[in-house]
């Protein structure tokens, strides 16, 4: 047996691998679902982004509540939400995770404390700042993830989020996914200041930015962050930088993209295939692991487009339902 | 047992008793304590109206002071709800809901649909509202109508201190998001309360006043003046049945039908603005759903389709008046 230079078990690091490659087969699967036109709506891929939601929510227990973004679907399942109920939701079908009424903008399950993407962007940081409310009073050492792109970085829901978790000293970390895009426009353009550190020292809390397509610098950095909210020690902020392998949205032909941006992040800053040469570099996962891996997750997502495909839409009976609680 | 108690008094009485009796109620707002972090007393203020004063004294964490910053703590209050407490955030005036009011109508009243049914949102959003103390255009609305379109939303608004305690511990013990309406100009208005704690059920209308001839139907502070014009009218040998809708989402439209079944003749008074409003969804109810039964049209006494205006003389002519119902209730008898 080989030492073991990661501060992972070898069963930890397989479970890291598959969140990572479940997510990456999922956004793969969708866009081309999504391209035959059996995808109904708004779709965002989070495709390239994975050791973000992954590197965090391995760190995270099942009470642990995330607020999403629009792009969600990777956080559902590095938070555990279930792959096919995402994908008939998707889809639109009744056996969805929402039962086809929220579908991928609005994909959650708060028993796995997924507390929802969301079509608003910034509206999830005060909610996160509510769930860590709801923590902190009961004293259980639970936190809250707020996740927010750079672009709605620059809303005001966020930057009042960042003041209030502040001042109540909330369990909230607030993890900043810079793509480098808001929808079609540069970061560079659109957020002012220098840095997101920078942001978080305005608003008294600590700020970190690490290399969000390095899986184990985004593990090691929410793990200080998260173990600090944790410990009654307040917020943080921790922007990782990363690339969106897809556009804004399905159908996006990105045409402010560089040419050759998306081949060249594809082939050199794949975050799966440097955690990938990682770990089998050090000897502690092989290819062969890995391959058994790839190749259960590309069935469970068949089946999961399989029978999201054959389920039934909901019915008229169903768009009544689930207004009030009663009314 | 009863005592005569003040509107404010009974709102407090109401947070007070559900405090002490569920520890998941927490209240939030800016200056709920009112002293948080400054020199002098700890809840010098209690509310900008003193609505909350004493809160601290007796429930400490329980209830906390926000900094002005409607869309982070009223979305917080939200989210603390989604994860099972049960938040009371008060917002100072109804008219700041347009800072925050994307975690209102897009988060809090559509958490349960969009998640298919799993998610509960027990929040109760207490806000002033109403003109009557020149606080001008953007401190006097009503805006009541706006809540009772959203689909997922519960809209109260009591117009005398028994219904203040009643309606107010019902909407914290009620699993939905409430946005309750307290009228500013009533806060001083007395009444009988019980000392007790206890509950009115939403969609609940009552009836102030029996009267065989004209419905008048209507809600909050325009209640008194509708009882001012029923008794006005009561003199001239007109004997009007005075309805107080309590609750304007859900509504109680089959104690409206039955009084016009009854009379046969409709005033809907509402101080909002007169567009899409209560008394356009209660006069078009009834037209749908009574139409047989009217002897005369229906009338409609309303602010103006203008903003609230601040100096005395036009904000008096602004808020409905007795005079005007009574003339509206005049005009159905003709």
């Amino acid at each position: 047996m080989t030492d073991n230079p990661f501060p992972l078990s070898r069963e930890e690091l397989l479970k890291i691998y598959q969140s990572m490659r479940t997510i990456r087969e999922f956004e793969e699967r969708v866009h081309v679902e999504f391209s035959r036109g059996d995808i109904p709506g708004f779709v965002h891929l989070y495709a390239g982004e994975e050791a973000s939601a992954t590197g965090i929510m391995t760190h995270l227990r099942q009470e642990d509540r995330i607020a999403s973004t629009h792009r969600g679907h990777g956080h559902c399942i590095a938070k555990g939400v279930d792959v096919k109920g995402m994908m008939a939701e998707i889809f639109g079908k009744k056996i969805g995770v929402c039962g086809g009424k929220g579908g991928s903008m609005h994909i959650a399950d708060l028993d796995k404390g997924m507390m929802g993407a969301n079509g608003i962007l910034g509206a999830g940081a005060p909610l996160a700042c509510g769930a860590a409310l709801a923590a902190k009073y009961r004293g259980n050492g639970d936190i809250a993830i707020s996740f927010i792109g750079d672009g709605a970085s620059n809303q005001g829901t966020f930057l009042e989020s960042l003041n209030l978790a502040s001042i109540w000293n909330l369990p909230v970390i607030f993890v900043v996914e810079n793509n480098g895009y808001a929808e079609s426009t540069s970061v560079d353009w659109a957020v002012a200041g220098d840095s997101y550190v920078d942001r978080a020292a305005g608003f008294g809390m600590p700020g970190i930015t690490v290399d969000g397509t390095d899986f184990f610098a985004v593990y090691e950095a929410a793990g200080e962050v998260i173990r600090n909210a944790r410990e009654g020690g307040g917020p943080s902020l921790l922007e990782c930088k990363m690339i969106r392998f897809f556009g804004h949205f399905e159908g996006d032909a990105q045409t402010y993209r560089a040419v050759g941006e998306v081949d060249e992040i594809r082939a050199n800053r794949d975050c799966i295939k440097s955690f990938s040469k990682t770990v089998t570099s050090a000897g502690v996962l092989t290819q062969d692991d890995l391959e058994a891996c790839d190749s259960k997750i590309v069935s469970l997502v068949d089946e999961a487009v399989s029978e999201a495909r054959e389920a039934d839409f909901p019915t008229e009976a169903d768009l009544l339902t689930d207004v009030y609680v009663n009314y | 047992m009863a005592r005569t108690i003040s509107y404010k008094e009974a709102i407090n009485e109401a947070l007070d008793q559900e405090m002490t009796r569920d520890k998941l109620v927490i209240v939030m707002g800016e200056d709920s304590i009112g002293g948080t972090g400054s020199p002098g007393e700890d809840d010098a203020w209690g509310g900008p109206m003193g609505v909350t004063k004493g809160l601290y004294g007796k429930h400490g964490n329980q209830i906390m002071d926000t900094p002005l910053s409607e869309s982070a703590y009223i979305g917080a209050a939200i989210g603390a709800a989604a994860c099972g407490m049960r938040p009371v955030a008060e917002m100072m005036f109804v008219d700041f809901m347009g800072v925050c009011f994307d975690q209102i109508y897009n988060q809090a009243a559509k958490f349960k649909y969009m998640f298919g049914g799993k998610a509960e949102t027990p929040i109760v959003i207490r806000t002033m509202v109403g003109a009557g103390i020149n606080a001008a255009a953007q401190h006097s609305q009503m805006l009541t109508p706006l809540f009772t379109h959203i689909p997922g939303l519960k809209v109260v608004c009591p117009s005398n201190p028994y219904d203040a305690k009643g309606l107010l511990i019902q909407s914290i013990r009620d699993n939905d998001p409430v946005i309750f309406c307290e009228h500013k100009s009533l806060y001083d208005l007395e009444g009988e309360v019980s000392e007790e704690s206890y509950v009115i059920p939403f969609a609940e209308a009552s009836v102030l006043r029996d009267g065989d001839d004209v419905s008048i139907v209507t809600y909050g502070m325009m209640v008194g003046k509708a009882i001012a014009a029923a008794t006005i009218l009561a003199k001239e040998g007109v004997e009007c049945e005075v309805i107080d809708l309590r609750t304007l989402s859900p509504i109680d439209m089959e104690t409206v039908i039955e009084s016009v079944e009854n009379t046969g003749r409709l005033v809907v008074v509402d101080e909002a603005n007169p567009r899409c409003s209560i008394a356009t969804d209660v006069s078009a109810q009834v037209a749908q759903q009574a139409f047989k039964s009217l002897k005369a049209q229906i009338e409609m006494v309303t602010a103006p389709h203008t903003p609230v205006p601040f100096t005395t003389t036009l904000e008096n002519l602004y808020i409905p008046s007795a005079e005007q119902i009574v003339v509206a209730v005049r005009k159905t008898l003709n």
